[in-house]
């Protein structure tokens, strides 16, 4: 049964190292095919992220590609807006958090289509 | 801005979706690079910041769209900075988003390393494939499989 969860994970982290929406479709695949929570399923996208973005950044870092000027600007206030908004969502009931996932994916969908039709190929990691 | 009705968590829900169409609409129109000493920088970084914020804590996960945008529209970064850059800005976010989700028990054990582990493996596959496959039909075709997956959450 395990094999499941490290094959869908497998899937799901291959759509995020491609570049395809990072792991919003993980979550999908958790609650359609493996009947998770939405919840945790968000919870394991959240945590599956850490361990990749270390190993991606200290790449990154070593190519000089992460400008770190006035970050500080968009972490500080993200950091608060997560904190908050990851306790509103543990209040809401599990299918309406599903819904607004829902909603959000076909939105983030749309947009990256329209935004895969401009871009040229020189996208990385 | 519109004031957050806490007794109805419907229309929440429903505000927040506006908000990110919004600004995830302003961020598409944003093609232009803004001026480095435009005094409109930090103010939109901390719009970002916050948006960016609300969506990973309340999707857990999809803020890293929005930041990218942020990095090129306002900090003129080229691509591949702001793809790097947003990983920098993200892993703080996801950090924090992480340990509110554990502390609501939303980490289930059960299955939580398995498909952890699976994603660490996947995402190293996926990325030594990108160099490979960068493709405008797979692309399209994983979008529109995205939209599918969502409509069908949503209704």
């Amino acid at each position: 049964m395990f094999a499941l969860f490290v094959a869908v994970g497998i899937i799901g982290g291959i759509i995020g190292g491609l570049g395809m929406g990072g792991g919003t479709l993980l979550i999908p695949l958790l609650t359609m095919l493996l009947g998770v929570n939405q919840y945790e399923a968000q919870a394991v996208n959240l945590i599956s992220f850490i361990p990749m973005s270390i190993v991606a950044l200290i790449i990154h870092r070593k190519n000089n590609l992460v400008k770190t000027d006035k970050i500080a600007y968009i972490i500080i206030p993200a950091l608060i807006s997560s904190a908050v908004l990851g306790n509103i969502a543990s209040t809401v009931d599990t299918s309406v958090l599903k819904r607004a996932f829902g909603i959000f994916l076909v939105l983030l969908g749309i947009l990256l289509l329209i935004k895969s039709l401009f871009a040229d190929n020189t996208d990385e990691d | 801005m519109p004031l957050f009705s806490y007794c109805n968590i419907n229309i929440i829900f429903l505000q927040i979706n506006q908000y990110v169409f919004s600004a995830f609409s302003q961020t598409i129109r944003m093609s232009y690079p803004l001026s480095k000493t435009s005094p409109l920088v930090k103010p939109l970084l901390i719009v970002g910041g916050l948006v960016t914020g609300a969506l990973t804590g309340f999707f857990g996960g999809g803020g890293g769209m929005l930041v990218v945008p942020v990095l090129t529209g306002v900090l003129s970064l080229n691509e591949k900075e702001a793809h790097a850059t947003a990983i920098a800005v993200i892993l703080p976010i996801s950090l924090v988003s992480a340990m509110v989700y554990m502390f609501h028990g939303g980490f289930n054990v059960n299955f939580g390393f398995y498909t952890m582990f699976g994603v660490i493996f996947g995402g190293i596959l996926g990325a030594a494939l990108l160099k490979k496959i960068k493709n405008k039909i797979l692309a399209f075709i994983f979008y529109t499989l995205m939209i599918t997956v969502g409509i069908r959450l949503a209704v």
